[in-house]
């Protein structure tokens, strides 16, 4: 840990402190804060969530120049030079299982998300401007985090939605790379944002070994500005993991259904010694989801006959909720409470086997490709209902529940979207019967992607409905291709979204000055969405070591037929016939010669000098005439 | 000597396309790269006709590059599905009658041009002669080639629209021949707008209409007449009314260009009703011209410019463009100054080198001027290599698909291999036409030895 002896880091700190409340009154009641919160959580596939939350905010500006204290500088800059005013980047590595994790809380529908990398970004400029800010913008995302990001800048991988993905006027553009890899790389610039990177507080918690041996991982950073609040970036880390360790009692062959039991030094292979210290507030929550607390019966203690918490909680939480009685429950900790002689560990014990499930989304989505072969196939979009409208709005089999399909397809999967069939349990039906509303953009060759904005109306009593597209697969040209041609093309995640269920949960407010960021996210409108899986699409591959002899063997097949076409309609064969003839009787070489300088124009063999003399001063005209225009033409060319 | 079984044939291969339209199931024939290509295809119609219905312009995307007359007329026929017929199966009906009439429009063309050559001949004093060896009626050979051409059928089934852009090129073959002006102009504008290449037509058309069919050089007909003369001066009428077949009649031509103008004027004035408030003309010629000339779509098909452009190196891109682009017209010329007086033949000769050096080519171009083929049959007699050429479309058309399956479906070969098919079927299509040109001079250069003896 620290090299620096105690009384120098105090006086240090004293030193900042008198710095900060300097710098505070001076602006007034407005400053920069910092706030870090981290939800556990078990999932019912005997694995555990994770997820970090970190919260800078900066008071608006007027000055360009601002001097920040803990708000980081270039993020500040990136939002006054390209005019954000809302931006939302995103590095997933793995794929959120909606249906073990669930598909219907804030978790799954903010922090899950498609794999690989998203970007979206609403801008604050005019509409003409809004591309070149786009490319400038993924330009400089992709030196600050060290990633491809700027592979979006090509108008090809980039889409403007209107309705599908987030109502905007026409300022939202919005891209993925499914590919990008996501790695330490990409962590540690985003752990510079953070005023204490993760030296201390509960970023020192995110040990890379544990952290990237997860199932999920997701890193993302969410940046609002506005000129009333000033900018707000939440930096958040969403894990989901796998507890290794099997106590000792637990390992017994006859309760296999028993949970695994964790602690944080379990997941991460550290413990928590207290609080960064220029957060304003810094917690650690466990939550219960709804269907345990259902089973442990009414009463909520970190301590009953299901499972028991290695540390007693400051305070427990309780989700208010007006349809349920049972919700969810939250055990906070406070970090500051703890420290390096008193770390934090917080865990849960389980005491009997337990299963319990998360609530889903009203429908699982899942896409697939359908056909063989390299020319064409289609797409299917399946979703699978889980009859939570059910259990929502009660047992009404005439109602109807909205989905949004939003998807962007890159332009060498040419949609037929003619094509666009819809089957309700296998039964195929009308379009206009299920279809409110659709927005398609055509993709461009080279040009545009595709994009797919889709309102539906699905009727609450099926069981499962699936989409279909079919489309011709393209051919690019041999540079187009990536150095891997034969790994095949991913197509984007599709998003569905369903707006008439809302995710978001609020808890009580028990203290009006220090209110967690993080639960305040959660009671943030949150419309459920699922992103569905990445598709991976074989594309035929040309010939790549092939291009000079593909170039030789054309040129010579329109050489032949140029040449031979012409020789067939220039060859006179009674003229032939008569050449041979005289080739049989010798003539002497000057006339031969002039003859072919001639093109073989044929003439009477030479009887006197003067035709030789009248030829040889055509030739000699000819010559001076060449020799005048190259001299010219050089003359001219120099000067 | 007619062809005696000639409309039961006829009605046999248009019941054979009835048959395989009808109950042939979906053959999957429309996404063939040998039958459709980005600019012919049905499906990418019936996409260009959805976005329209969509109040979105039919060009939006890269989907459809067709004519939007087109999309007038068959774009409501791709909505209607019946049960138990393959998705296309009223446009594949239409393909039907277009064929048949296209057939009978060749006919009528070969009695014409059969008509012109027995006078001809009669005044040349060459008809039995010739006559005896070969004389068959042309016309009729030429509409069962057109009728029973695998190719034809397989284009017709497959429904894309080929078979519309031949049966422009074929009115507007028989219009001239006829000197019929305003069909040949309606046919011209209409195969122009369609695809781009007949343009070029333009030059044996205005040659039909001057100089009337075909018919052995000038040449030959004033040897004739000055031999005629030296023997005998009697006969003086017959020599200067054979001198009168070759005046260039200049009156047809102004109707013909007159007409074009009307009808040019007529088809954008369609075109931008049907495209208004979805798009404008200048879309549509950058989507249609624009997509021919610059080959933006590297698809494969029987051709070999995909390849080629999917291969070329992009700062060398332009410059193949216009080469490739150039070769069609730099034949232009001297193929119509030594031809002149056969214009229906060098009508043939574009066609054909049209189907070998478009960007886009498919078997229905191919289909078109094996049909026109049928044509001379009596002058090409003699050509040379017919079998190494009949076999060698055999051989292509079975291997083209068969390599095509290797590389798009099964994997195991590459894309080398149907490049292969492409470029020697390239290759037949250039011996056809070197052959056929040559023969023809051939035997311009028989008749006239045949008068001089």
């Amino acid at each position: 840990m620290a090299a620096a002896p105690p009384a120098l880091r105090r006086l240090l700190l004293f030193s900042l402190l008198l710095l900060a409340s300097v710098a505070a009154a001076a602006e007034g009641e407005e400053e920069e804060e910092f706030t870090e919160e981290l939800l556990l959580r078990p999932l019912p596939d005997r694995k555990a969530l994770a997820h970090f939350h970190f919260r800078s905010s900066a008071p608006p500006s007027a000055a360009a120049g601002r001097h920040h204290h803990v708000f980081p500088k270039a993020i500040a800059q990136l939002v006054q030079q390209f005019h954000i005013s809302e931006l939302e980047l995103s590095f997933t590595q793995g794929r959120w299982n909606y249906e073990q994790w669930g598909g219907y809380d804030p978790m799954s529908t903010n922090y899950a998300k498609p794999p690989g990398v998203e970007l979206w970004a609403a801008f604050d400029l005019p509409l003409d401007e809004i591309d070149a800010t786009w490319k400038n913008l993924t330009h400089t995302l992709s030196g600050l985090f060290c990633a491809s990001i700027n592979f979006l800048e090509s108008s090809t991988a980039f889409s403007a939605p209107r309705w599908g993905f987030k109502l905007n006027e026409d300022n939202l553009r919005y891209g993925a790379l499914p590919r990008e890899a996501v790695c330490t790389e990409n962590l540690t610039p985003w752990l510079k944002l953070l005023p204490c990177r993760d030296k201390a507080g509960i970023a020192s918690l995110l040990y890379r070994p544990s952290i990237y041996k997860g199932y999920y991982h997701s890193q993302k950073l969410k940046l609002t500005s506005s000129q009333s609040f000033g900018i707000i970036i939440d930096q958040t880390l969403t894990v989901v993991l796998q507890p290794d360790n099997f106590r000792g009692q637990q390992l017994h062959s006859t309760d296999g259904q028993l949970q695994p039991s964790w602690s944080m030094k379990d997941l991460f292979n550290r413990k928590l010694s207290g609080k960064c210290r220029v957060s304003k507030s810094s917690r650690v929550f466990l939550e219960i989801e709804k269907d345990i607390v259902d089973k442990s019966g009414t009463e909520v203690s970190w301590t009953n006959e299901l499972f028991v918490l290695s540390t007693a909680p400051d305070r427990v939480l309780k989700e208010l909720n007006n349809m349920d009685a049972q919700s969810s429950s939250l055990y906070e900790y406070d970090v500051s409470n703890y420290n390096n002689d008193k770390p934090l560990d917080v865990g849960i014990t389980w005491k009997l086997p337990l299963i319990w499930s998360c609530t889903p989304a009203p429908y699982h989505a899942n896409r697939f490709l359908m056909g063989s072969g390299n020319e064409r196939g289609s797409i299917a979009l399946s979703f699978r209902s889980t009859n939570l409208h059910k259990q929502l709005f009660g047992n009404s089999n005439d109602c109807s529940i909205k989905a949004v399909v939003f998807q962007v397809v890159p332009w060498y999967v040419k949609v037929y979207y003619h094509s666009l069939q819809i089957f309700i349990d296998g039964n195929s039906k009308a379009i206009s019967e299920l279809v409110d509303k659709i927005h398609v953009t055509p993709s461009e060759d080279k040009h545009l992607p595709g994009t797919l904005e889709m309102l539906l109306r699905l009727p609450c009593s099926m069981e499962s409905a699936t989409l279909s597209l079919d489309f011709d697969k393209g051919f690019l040209h041999i540079d187009e291709y990536p150095p891997d041609a034969n790994q095949g093309f991913d197509i984007p995640s599709a998003l569905v979204t369903f707006p008439e269920f809302n995710s978001s949960r609020s808890y009580p407010e028990t203290d009006t000055l220090s209110v967690s960021r993080l639960l305040q996210t959660f009671k943030e409108d949150g419309v459920v969405k699922s992103y569905t899986e990445v598709l991976l699409v074989p594309l035929t591959t040309p010939d790549f070591s092939m291009p000079y002899n593909v170039i030789t063997f054309t040129c010579t097949v329109l050489a032949l037929y140029f040449g031979s076409l012409l020789n067939a309609l220039r060859r006179r064969i009674g003229e032939e016939e008569r050449e041979l003839k005289k080739a049989a009787t010798k003539r002497g070489l000057i006339p031969l010669l002039i003859a072919k300088l001639r093109g073989k124009k044929v003439d009477p063999p030479p009887q006197g000098s003067s035709p030789t003399s009248l030829l040889s001063t055509k030739l000699l005209l000819k010559v001076v005439f060449v020799v005048v225009v190259a001299v010219s033409f050089h003359y001219l060319s120099n000067s | 000597m007619a062809i005696r079984n000639f409309w039961s044939m006829a009605a046999a291969a248009v019941g054979f396309r009835l048959v395989l339209v009808l109950f042939g199931g979906d053959l999957h024939l429309a996404s063939r790269p040998e039958v459709s290509t980005p600019l012919t295809s049905i499906r990418r119609l019936a996409e260009g006709y959805w976005l329209k219905q969509a109040s979105m312009s039919p060009y939006s995307g890269s989907m459809y590059h067709g004519s939007p007359l087109l999309l007038l007329v068959l774009g409501p026929l791709t909505n209607k599905r019946s049960v138990g017929h393959h998705d296309h199966i009223y446009c594949s009906l239409i393909f039907v009658a277009v064929d048949f009439i296209a057939a009978m429009l060749i006919r009528a063309t070969g009695r014409r041009l059969q008509i012109a050559r027995n006078r001809n001949l009669k005044s040349l004093e060459l008809t039995e002669a010739v006559s005896n060896s070969v004389n068959v009626s042309a016309g009729d050979i030429a509409s069962l080639i057109y009728l029973w051409n695998p190719w034809a059928i397989v284009t017709c089934v497959g429904s894309c629209t080929s078979p519309i852009e031949n049966l422009m090129v074929v009115i507007m073959i028989y219009g001239a021949c006829s000197r019929l002006a305003p069909l040949a102009a309606f046919g011209y504008v209409m195969a122009t707008h369609l695809s781009l290449y007949p343009a070029i037509l333009i030059v044996p058309i205005i040659l039909l209409l001057g100089y009337g069919p075909d018919a052995p050089p000038t040449k030959v007909f004033r040897i004739k007449s000055s031999s005629a003369s030296k023997t005998d001066v009697s006969d003086n009428d017959k020599s200067s009314s054979s001198r009168d077949v070759q005046q260039f009649l200049w009156k047809p031509v102004f109707h013909f260009i007159l007409w074009m103008l009307f009808w040019t004027f007529y088809v954008l004035l369609l075109s931008s009703i049907v495209l208004n408030k979805v798009g404008g003309l200048q879309e549509m010629f950058e989507k249609t011209y624009g997509f021919i000339l610059t080959v933006k779509d590297l698809s494969p098909n029987i051709g070999v410019l995909w390849y080629f452009f999917a291969e070329v190196f992009d700062f060398f891109r332009s410059f193949f463009l216009i080469v490739f682009n150039m070769n069609i017209v730099f034949m232009v010329l001297p193929l119509a100054i030594r031809l002149k007086h056969r214009p229906c033949f060098l009508a043939f000769i574009y066609t054909a080198i049209v189907a070998i050096l478009k960007s886009y080519p498919s078997v229905g171009d191919s289909a078109l001027y094996l049909g026109l083929l049928g044509l001379f049959a009596n002058e090409l007699a003699e050509m040379q290599f017919t079998f190494f050429l009949f076999f060698g479309y055999i051989g292509v058309s079975l291997l083209s698909p068969v390599m095509h399956n290797l590389w798009i479906w099964r994997g195991t070969g590459n894309a080398n291999f149907y490049f292969a098919t492409g470029l020697a079927y390239t290759c037949l299509q250039t011996v056809l036409v070197v052959e056929s040109v040559s023969s023809m001079i051939k035997h311009d250069r028989k008749l006239r030895l045949l008068v001089t003896a």
